[in-house]
């Protein structure tokens, strides 16, 4: 895609690519990548300063989707390979996408050190609460009594609930958006990658094969009725007592991002054998 | 070509393609299930596009009067419900000119690269049939009509039919039996396609004379269960076999992790295993997986768990630990297209170098192949004996064609082999978990058990279970896993050896039955060659290796990977005789048996 | 935080696309239908989807998310030309986005529909370089990405969880249909509530066009077959590819 003229500003179809995504039609997934680009837009960023990471599952299909420089690594470790790209490269806009079951399953604990590790990174991830990819078995966001062939008559479980652990384990800035407000999300996604540190944006997007009844979600979600706090405990206490579809950034504090202390380097190689001499 | 010669063949292949919601698995699903019914044999191989709803879509079939074990060189049929993106199926759908298409010509022409090939072409308007009879679907037009060309029994249709379409809640039942009977009824009026020949009973091929175009047909083989006849066969996946094998080996504890194409193996098992008093856990993870299953056969109970190559790749270390702790765990891997996240819905063979030499550190394990999807059932349930009466991983090597395709099959007999782990018995003196025996093999101690407690270790230890960095300690443990799998007498099943010759043919897994198949056309002209189809991979049999290719002086090794994977262990592993080839090539492209004759008789011949 | 299990089971799960592998009957048992009852039923589900609640939302004038983003983000409209970059947004998005519906239908296998949002794109696109030469603008002076709406996106902006990748032309068109008239309640709105004169005018004169793209939606939709009831069958289950 060709980028305009520098006087005018960078559009969202810029961050395009061709590649025509094989999500279901109706899937929430679509709305997402809109939102991904408008905030790009917004922020007037340039494709080749962006890196889009992801793991495996639908939602991280969506590096190719876009003109940003892409890694689709494997699944789970996504959170991972974006540290160590934002660690090596701080210049770079990094963007992790990934689902419910690749961030919050097999990716459970590298999300809980990213927050804590306070990396500047977005994390976004798209919740479905399935697993779209595999056929559709529960995720750890799934209602406790969702029927599926793994786990029949529901898994039993109480659910994962991303937000809470998010701000328990020090992650900067907690959002939760919906992909029925492609507009909104973008801006919530322009905002966390605004802030610096790392910024945790779950997205609720339905998966219209396996969720039909997510449907419902148009007239379940709702704007936040606070307004974003500084405060960890407020935020905790309102996001411990949130039915999950609270629209809106809920948290965001002041913590400084971690950088790798790098040292410009005044010695050189050679300087360091001195302390082998005899 | 008017159908009056008939042509005459031991199988007929045939495919059924469309997109969109043409519902062409459902159609080829249920053709499979007709012709079990009408007592054939036969086989369906699933082949989609990326999307997950509405591409293209192939259900490819071979069916014959013997059980079918691959899939053919070629294509007698392929019935097109629609034509949008099935050129990228060109490469499983091989058709030549005596190939038969059909497709619906309102729906435009079938694609250039199967015209190419020769094939001649026969419209039928599958839609308007359809909706002439409002209600119908046109995969049901099309499965009427695969029906009637193959000439399987009309009345078994309408029976399999009926039964389908009453549990799909009974509402379009009369149009769809109306438009499968259409359909069967057109079939008559057009080109005639070879009908299966009799098969009598295996070996009688060879002694017969051939007849014009007939290809040898695959033989039967194995042991069935008594009292078998075309009734009691079965319609399973070769998922669905490793899964009632680990049930009928004892295994009653199972943690997994959703992949593809491993998936239905745990979805198989999470009702079977409450039916038999036993748990399903969906873990986080490969790592949550693999480390429960230790957990849980710790306590006693026969764990298994199944992957594919990426999630293997996870379990790496934690099958250490089962080497090291001697904990039995059974791990089936339904290998797919690698390395890495490769191509997750085709079949290939190349984990082998992960299976047999993937951990860090000296640490033996089993690792075995089933070499056919009834043999899924067999192989795993042997799998949970070996590693239960070893007390140490084993590995069992699957694959996505085992996996997914859907085959006829005799009942295979249980071989009776279960959990037989040695236990200690309560209030051992000084009990010694990893005592020094003979065979290697140390009574386990099980949690709840009084007088025997013992902390299982990773670390190395001494024979108490203390952690020990002591010299004779770690060569004696050492000595003592590697001796308990080396001196295991594993019976017959190490491997299946068939046929006499100076070339033998060596593999595994799903390049048996093509490999088989190859040999038998060979036979025809009189090439004389013996198949050997390893079930057991580690630990390595030199002995009855060298005693399987006594005489030989030609070893050809077969199998579905890029490097030759097998045959470079087997070249580090066994002194082979004479001079050794390797033929192979990865996936997503079966082996057929037509390859494989070419080699046969090309070396046959310098 | 669990979704409220009983809201997503209500009579209207009968008549959601889309397979549920696994899934055994809902637990929620719903109330048993005559065949005569089922057939309405069918029928409704034929013509209506996937429409029908996007018409009892648009009852509800704008989304709740929508309102409170109108409280923070809706400024009045000031000029005519600000106006009249607003209309090229609108029509411009609904361009971009019937050509991402035809992208999405042509990989799924859907030509026909896909042939149809094509056509539908180039409609919008062509009301949108009419603006452009009417107002002799190379390219609008407003960014389409900085354009705010009172709902979630445009009016005349298509829902795209509103696609089923089995959808007739019927469906496309119902679709294509809903967004004119939102659009053309968009303009008479605004001709209603606007101060400024210059957009007021601009606003009644989009209204007409708006209205007669209403009409010509609904004449094609009168050419245009009503689909069966079982337009939405997919016996193969859904293929897992990663």
């Amino acid at each position: 895609m060709n980028a305009p003229a520098t006087a005018a500003p960078i559009t969202a179809q810029a961050f395009k690519s061709d590649y025509k995504p094989i999500w279901c039609p109706g899937c929430g997934d679509y709305s997402v990548l809109s939102s991904f680009t408008k905030a790009f837009a917004k922020l007037d960023l340039r494709p080749e300063n962006v890196a889009v990471v992801s793991g495996i599952g639908c939602s991280s299909r969506i590096p190719a989707y876009t003109n940003c420089y892409g890694f689709h690594g494997v699944h789970g470790r996504s959170l991972a390979a974006a540290s160590g790209l934002k660690l090596a490269r701080p210049d770079l806009t990094v963007v992790v996408a990934s689902g419910d079951g690749d961030g919050y399953s097999i990716g459970g604990n590298h999300f809980l050190h990213a927050c804590r590790r306070n990396v500047d990174l977005t994390y976004v991830v798209m919740d479905n609460h399935v697993y779209g990819m595999t056929k559709g078995q529960p995720s750890p966001t799934t209602e406790p009594d969702w029927d599926s062939k793994l786990s029949p008559g529901g898994t039993g479980l109480r659910t994962f609930h991303p937000l809470v652990i998010a701000l328990a384990a020090g992650a900067n800035f907690v959002a939760r958006a919906y992909s029925g407000d492609p507009n909104g999300t973008a801006d919530i996604i322009a905002d966390a990658i605004r802030t610096p540190g790392f910024s945790f944006v779950e997205i609720l997007s339905p998966c219209v094969t396996f969720r039909p009844e997510q449907r419902e979600w148009k007239r379940l979600a709702r704007p936040a009725p606070v307004t974003t706090t500084d405060d960890a405990a407020r935020a905790a206490r309102r996001i411990m007592t949130d039915d999950g579809f609270n629209i809106g950034v809920l948290y965001k504090g002041g913590r400084k991002p971690y950088q790798a202390p790098i040292d410009e380097g005044k010695n050189s190689p050679s300087d360091l054998e001195a302390e082998f001499a005899i | 070509m008017a159908g009056h010669i008939e042509k005459v063949q031991a199988s007929i292949s045939l495919a059924l393609t469309g997109s969109g919601g043409a519902g062409v698995m459902t159609a080829g699903n249920l053709l499979l299930e007709i012709a079990a019914k009408a007592g054939w044999y036969g086989l369906m191989v699933r082949s989609s596009g990326p999307q997950i709803r509405g591409g293209e879509a192939a259900a490819l079939l071979r069916f014959a009067h013997a059980p079918v074990e691959c899939l053919d060189d070629r294509f007698d049929v392929l019935v097109g419900v629609d034509w949008q993106n099935i050129h990228r199926f060109a490469d499983e759908i091989p058709l030549d000119a005596a190939s038969l298409m059909l497709g619906d010509p309102d729906l435009g022409e079938p694609p250039e690269v199967f015209v190419k090939r020769g094939a001649r072409y026969a419209p039928l308007p599958f839609k308007q049939m359809a909706k002439a009879l409002p209600g119908s679907w046109p995969n049901m037009i099309a499965l009427g009509l695969a029906a009637g060309l193959l000439g399987l029994p009309e009345d078994v249709v309408k029976a399999v039919l009926q039964k389908s379409l009453k549990k799909g809640g009974g509402e379009k039942m009369d149009a769809n039996l109306a438009a499968a009977e259409a359909g069967y009824a057109a079939a008559a009026k057009l080109p005639a396609v070879p009908r299966l020949a009799r098969h009598v009973a295996s070996g009688a091929s060879e002694k017969s004379a051939p007849r014009a175009n007939q290809q040898p047909a695959p033989r039967a083989r194995g042991k069935t269960a008594p009292g078998t006849g075309p009734d009691s066969r079965w319609l399973i996946t070769g998922n669905q076999a490793a899964g009632y094998g680990a049930v009928r080996g004892g295994v009653r504890f199972v943690a997994g992790y959703p992949i593809t194409p491993a998936t239905e193996v745990l979805e198989w098992l999470a009702p079977a295993l409450l039916k038999v008093g036993g748990v399903l856990v969906q873990a986080e993870d490969e790592l949550a997986s693999i480390n429960m299953i230790i957990g849980s056969s710790y306590g006693g109970v026969p764990s298994l768990t199944a992957t594919s190559g990426p999630g293997l790749s996870l379990m790496t270390e934690a099958l250490g630990l089962a080497v090291a702790a001697e904990v039995p765990i059974v791990v089936i891997d339904v290998m797919r297209g690698g390395p890495s996240t490769g191509i997750p819905a085709k079949s290939e063979q190349s984990d082998v170098n992960i299976a047999l030499s993937g951990l860090h550190g000296d640490a033996p394990r089993v690792v075995v192949a089933p070499n056919s999807i009834a043999d899924c059932v067999a192989t795993t349930q042997w799998a949970v004996h070996l590693a239960e009466a070893m007390q140490c991983p084993a590995i069992v090597l699957s694959d996505q064609y085992f996996g997914q395709t859907r085959a006829v099959v005799d009942p295979p007999a249980d071989i009776g082999l279960v959990s037989a782990r040695l236990k200690a018995p309560a209030g051992a003196e000084s009990y010694k978990r990893y005592a020094i025996t003979a065979s290697g093999i140390s009574p386990m101690a099980i949690p709840g058990t009084p007088g025997t407690a013992y902390t299982a270790d990773g670390l190395e230890h001494n024979e108490h279970g203390i952690p020990s960095s002591q010299s004779a300690d770690h060569t004696r443990q050492l000595d003592k896993r590697a001796r308990k799998l080396a001196q295991y007498d594993y019976g017959e099943r190490w491997a299946e050896i068939e046929g006499e010759g100076e070339l033998a043919l060596v593999t595994f897994g799903s390049c048996t039955g093509a490999t088989r198949e190859a040999l038998a056309r060979a036979a025809t002209h009189g090439i004389k060659a013996r198949l050997v189809s390893l079930r057991l991979l580690s630990p390595s049999q030199p002995e009855r290796l060298a005693a399987a290719l006594e005489g030989a002086k030609r070893v050809l090794v077969v199998e579905q990977n890029h490097s030759g994977q097998l045959y470079r262990y087997l070249r580090a592993e066994y002194d082979l005789p004479g001079e050794v080839r390797s033929f192979r090539h990865p996936g997503p492209l079966p082996m057929r048996p037509d390859e494989i004759h070419r080699q046969i008789t090309e070396w046959s011949r310098s | 935080m669990s979704t409220k299990k009983s809201a997503g089971k209500s009579g209207k799960q009968s008549t959601k696309p889309g397979m549920k592998p696994g899934m055994k009957k809902a637990k929620v048992a719903a109330p048993k239908k005559t065949t005569a009852a089922k057939r309405t039923a069918a029928k409704a589900v034929a013509t209506a989807l996937p429409v029908a609640k996007v018409a009892a939302r648009a009852k509800a004038k704008t989304a709740p998310v929508a309102r409170a983003a109108t409280k923070a983000k809706a400024a009045p409209v000031v000029s005519a030309s600000e106006f009249m970059a607003h209309a090229y947004a609108m029509e411009a998005e609904a361009a971009e986005r019937y050509a991402e519906f035809a992208d999405s239908m042509e990989l799924h296998n859907n030509r026909e529909v896909a042939e149809l949002f094509r056509k539908l794109s180039r409609i919008e696109q062509r009301h949108a370089d009419q603006i452009l030469e009417q107002m002799g603008w190379k390219q609008s002076p407003v960014s389409s990405a900085n354009v705010r709406w009172e709902g979630a996106e445009g009016p005349e902006t298509a829902d795209s969880t509103e696609l089923h990748y089995l959808m007739q032309p019927y469906h496309a068109l119902q679709i294509a249909l809903h967004n004119e008239k939102r659009a053309r309640d968009f303009f008479a709105h605004l001709a209603k509530t606007t101060e400024n004169a210059g957009a007021r005018k601009g606003a009644l004169e989009m209204e007409q066009d708006e209205a007669e793209h209403v009409r010509l939606i609904e004449e094609w939709l009168k050419r245009t077959p009503v689909p069966d009831s079982n337009w939405e069958t997919d016996q193969d289950p859904p293929v897992l590819s990663d």
